[in-house]
């Protein structure tokens, strides 16, 4: 049975009872209604239960199991760290500093900086809620690989000489605040709060966008821009997207109207990527703990991870 | 009773900031110390910005917590 049955039961019985069933305008006020109801619901629940679990794996915490150890296996752990660990930029410095610090390799540190906040728990809702569990699926897998790959071939290149002086010390633990059950739940309620006050925008937009395509632009008219992606458009994309910077939710509404405007899965799927990975204010930010040449060498690995995975979607998703 | 709001200088810490000094205010604490040189977050054996500390113990990380739990923060650090 359809968990969301209710919702369409909802959406239908708001929709129907104002406009008139079969019309264009009903179907798209339809899609909207059910569309963002379903986004927040799921939104709601999973950032809860994400930052419940979060409460018990803090960053302070799981550097210890990183440190020393260059293996793959630290660097998959590092990506799967990323993708729990909150997506604000703002953590970002304190974060690769703490890492670093501790004695985690500069590899397995840059793998976690990019998945951090390229795959994460947002993003998966709202890729979910437009495109559906197959593209998600998608997203994560290669989100988690570019990552795993591009700290892997930094890890190989041996550059921590590029880092700006960072002052090894013994690292303190933390003492963090211990915590009751319901200071974990009152934690992860406020964080959902803030989150959802902070993207709902996104999605109202976003949805919007797709109900307004979904009810009023006609098929035959995707068909004929579909044709016209060209060979460029995967590293353009990727370009284009690091002077932009957004988180996850901003760029989202963005990706589905490049989508349903014809541009390739993959295409936007990197576009997305390069925005929310790479991004000029994060470089300024990192200038004060690597040299630029790092940072270029970061981008460049990165970057080109991101085109070739754009390459391969739009190869694989070939409809 | 030392209040620090410690952080990377992002949007999100400088919200903390001042929430916790309005409520500072409310209850005459003073002033709040807001600390935006990341070595000394990273001093206190955290990674996660922004951080509330009272008397240099951390007792919110990483969020913003609600105006009514940083009270309850608050005053149980001050002892009141």
């Amino acid at each position: 049975m359809d968990v969301f049955a209710p919702l369409q039961f909802l959406a239908d019985w708001l929709t129907y009872g104002v406009f008139q069933r079969g019309t264009l305008l009903a179907s798209a006020v339809n899609f909207f209604i059910f569309d963002t109801a379903k986004i927040f619901l799921l939104l709601a629940v999973i950032i809860f239960a994400v930052s419940y679990v979060r409460t018990y794996l803090p960053p302070e915490k799981t550097r210890a199991f990183l440190a020393g150890k260059s293996l793959l296996a630290s660097h998959v752990l590092a990506a799967l760290i990323g993708v729990i660990t909150p997506f604000c930029s703002c953590s970002a410095v304190p974060l690769f500093l703490g890492f670093v610090e501790a004695g985690v390799p500069l590899g397995v540190t840059f793998t976690f900086l990019v998945s951090s906040p390229m795959v994460n728990e947002v993003a998966l809702v709202l890729l979910f809620g437009l495109f559906g569990w197959k593209i998600t699926a998608i997203y994560i897998v290669a989100g988690l690989l570019v990552a795993i790959v591009s700290g892997l071939v930094i890890g190989r290149m041996k550059v921590e000489w590029l880092l700006e002086p960072i002052a090894m010390r013994a690292v303190r633990q933390a003492e963090l605040p211990e915590m009751t059950r319901r200071e974990r739940i009152g934690y992860a309620w406020e964080y959902m709060r803030d989150i959802v006050s902070k993207v709902w925008p996104y999605v109202v937009v976003g949805v919007g966008l797709g109900a307004w395509i979904h009810g009023y632009v006609p098929a035959d008219f995707l068909a004929t821009y579909a044709g016209t992606d060209r060979w460029y458009a995967v590293p353009l994309a990727v370009l284009t997207g690091i002077p932009l910077y957004s988180n996850a939710a901003g760029v989202i509404p963005l990706v589905s109207a490049l989508h349903e405007k014809g541009v390739a899965m993959g295409t936007v799927l990197a576009f997305m990527m390069s925005v929310t990975a790479l991004s000029l204010p994060e470089f300024m930010i990192l200038k004060k703990v690597m040299k630029v040449r790092l940072i270029v060498i970061f981008a460049a690995t990165v970057g080109s991870g991101i085109v070739l995975v754009g390459y391969l979607f739009n190869w694989l998703i070939r409809s | 009773m030392n209040i620090q709001v410690l952080g990377s200088g992002c949007p999100t810490c400088k919200r903390l900031y001042e929430a916790t000094q309005k409520i500072a205010d409310e209850l005459g604490l003073g002033k709040v110390d807001y600390e935006t040189d990341i070595q000394k977050l990273l001093d206190l054996g955290l990674m996660q910005s922004p951080v509330l500390a009272i008397d240099g113990i951390p007792v919110a990380v990483g969020n913003v917590p609600s105006p009514a739990r940083i009270k309850e923060l608050l005053i149980v650090g001050s002892g009141k």
